[in-house]
């Protein structure tokens, strides 16, 4: 009976097409009709299983579809084909990849602190999970909109870095632990930079709520709003971003000519394949962070009055706006490490601490001025 | 005061050239021009080698079967690793001088570095690389080539 309900407002009560321009009538439907038909426990047990089921989905498409991407720019800037063989275009490449990981033997390292050894991995997968629970994907698709959002992606995207350094440690190998001792060095320093380009931008918000702040990027969005203040943080926040998910040129972490492999040199199969996708994954959500805060999240792009102009933009779901500003983040990114030669580990600190840390407190300070005279768009 | 100007400017500069590289890769992801990837096995029948590339040593022979080889043994000495043995004879001409000629000019493409060690110090120019390089075979006696073909006379005038 409610399933015929369930149905019937998703079919009638609009078209049905517009579910995918907001999704908070459709997850408010199936919250109704679980309600209805159970207790409030077992509704939030199902709404979280749900929810997880999802998440996984996304992870595998996702993290198999960046892969990919990686392997396909890179070999486009460096004039190859890249994966061509399994199926068109070599789509299918990281799929194999991963069957052939879950098919190899996890080999156990003598010496290593096997609880630990076999936590590590996990540890970054879990983060990686807490962090795409807080990222508004479209208008109602957002797993927890948390008040203090800004924070929590904040304190808990620093948390990945125990996962590295767990692993480096434990594996009772030379490689590995310097690789996480960089890892580490680099993460404290880039996880200031990070804070504070994010820190300028919720000056321009006026909230940590990652809805509102995209709410509020309606008539705009903050990069152009919060014009040249924006911009630097916006540069800031991808180089910090960068650096945080230990990518070329900040990639010392793993520098494979100098390290063999970083920090997983120690894992085979599909313990590696974690922390081999949890990198990518990284990106994806330093990308998403970026783009919601700076490029206006699944908000379409408005301009002030343009009337017509704004109704053809919302034409568009969100949910590809959101993806289509990621995407174009991440392509960023992948520029950066098949452009620039690696870093020495002294000219990242100096980077860091001489560089964009003073720029950054500057500019917070130039930030709050323009915000109190109001002198933003 | 100077420093300071130093700082803003090393930004400044260092900004300009990152820019410059990533314009760089840029225009190389959008349009990538030529694409230097073979897709080898299913290119086989058109592919072409370049030049230089060492495939194997050949011994040419013009179209009267004649090569340039006199069997000095110049190549089975300056050799690294034995691939090339020579083997040669002594024969009388009609106006009673003695002459070497060459039987065999045996090459083991198995021993062979592709150095091209023989190539270059050959003081007649009797050797050569070809282009193929699908060199697998099903018996390792396969590998041991011999270069002159059968029947085959020294060119006029080489020596």
């Amino acid at each position: 009976m409610q399933l015929i309900a369930f149905l019937n407002v998703l079919t009638t009560s609009e078209p049905w097409w517009r579910v995918f321009y907001d999704f908070s009538t459709l997850t408010k439907s199936i919250d109704e009709w679980l309600r209805s038909s159970m207790s409030s426990f077992w509704t939030v047990t199902i709404e979280m299983l749900l929810i997880g089921v999802l998440f996984l989905l996304f992870y595998a498409v996702i993290g198999l579809f960046l892969v990919y991407a990686e392997r396909k720019v890179c070999a486009f800037i460096q004039n190859r084909l890249g994966p061509n063989r399994i199926g068109p275009y070599g789509i299918f490449q990281t799929v194999a990849d991963l069957v052939k990981l879950l098919f190899k033997e996890l080999i156990p390292i003598k010496n290593a602190d096997g609880f630990l050894f076999n936590l590590a991995p996990y540890i970054v997968i879990i983060v990686n999970f807490m962090l795409l629970g807080a990222i508004p994907f479209a208008k109602g698709l957002h797993a927890i909109d948390f008040n203090i959002g800004i924070f929590y992606v904040i304190a808990v995207s620093s948390m990945s870095v125990i996962g590295v350094l767990l692993a480096g440690w434990s594996s009772n190998s030379k490689y590995s632990l310097i690789g996480a001792m960089r890892s580490g060095a680099m993460i404290v320093s880039y996880e200031l930079s990070i804070g504070l380009a994010i820190i300028t931008m919720v000056i321009l918000a006026g909230s940590m709520q990652l809805s509102q702040i995209i709410e509020a990027q309606r008539t705009g969005w903050f990069i152009f709003k919060g014009h040249i203040p924006a911009m630097i943080a916006f540069l800031i926040y991808i180089i910090s971003g960068t650096a945080e998910t230990n990518r070329g040129p900040f990639d010392l972490a793993e520098a494979e000519s100098e390290l063999t492999a970083g920090y997983h040199t120690e894992y085979s199969g599909i313990r590696f394949a974690f922390f081999y996708l949890a990198e990518f994954m990284n990106m994806f959500i330093v990308a998403s962070i970026a783009a919601t805060i700076f490029l206006g999240g699944w908000m379409p792009f408005h301009v002030g009055s343009w009337e017509s102009f704004n109704r053809v933009m919302d034409f568009i779901p969100p949910f590809f706006w959101y993806i289509g500003k990621t995407f174009f983040v991440i392509y960023l990114i992948m520029l950066f490490k098949w452009t620039f030669p690696r870093l020495r580990i002294d000219q990242l600190l100096t980077l860091e601490w001489k560089y964009l840390l003073p720029i950054n407190l500057l500019n917070v300070l130039i930030m709050s001025f323009l915000v109190l005279m109001g002198w933003h768009f | 005061m100077n420093s300071i100007v130093q700082y803003f400017k090393d930004i400044i500069n260092g900004a300009g050239s990152l820019l410059k590289g990533m314009r760089v890769t840029n225009r190389y992801f959008f349009s990538p021009g030529k694409i230097v990837t073979q897709k080898y096995p299913d290119n086989r029948k058109d592919l072409v080698m370049f030049e230089r590339f060492k495939g194997e040593v050949i011994m040419p022979h013009n179209e009267k079967n004649e090569h340039r080889c006199t069997g000095c043994g110049i190549c089975e000495i300056s050799c690294p690793n034995g691939t090339i043995e020579i083997i040669s004879r002594t024969i009388t001409t009609e106006d009673g001088k003695k002459k070497r000629i060459i039987d065999k000019h045996i090459y083991r493409l198995g021993m062979c570095t592709f150095c091209a060690l023989c190539v270059k110090s050959c003081p007649f120019n009797a050797l050569a690389f070809s282009q193929d390089f699908e060199h697998a075979v099903f018996n390792r006696a396969k590998l041991i080539k011999v270069l002159n073909r059968p029947g085959s006379q020294l060119m006029k005038g080489v020596e």
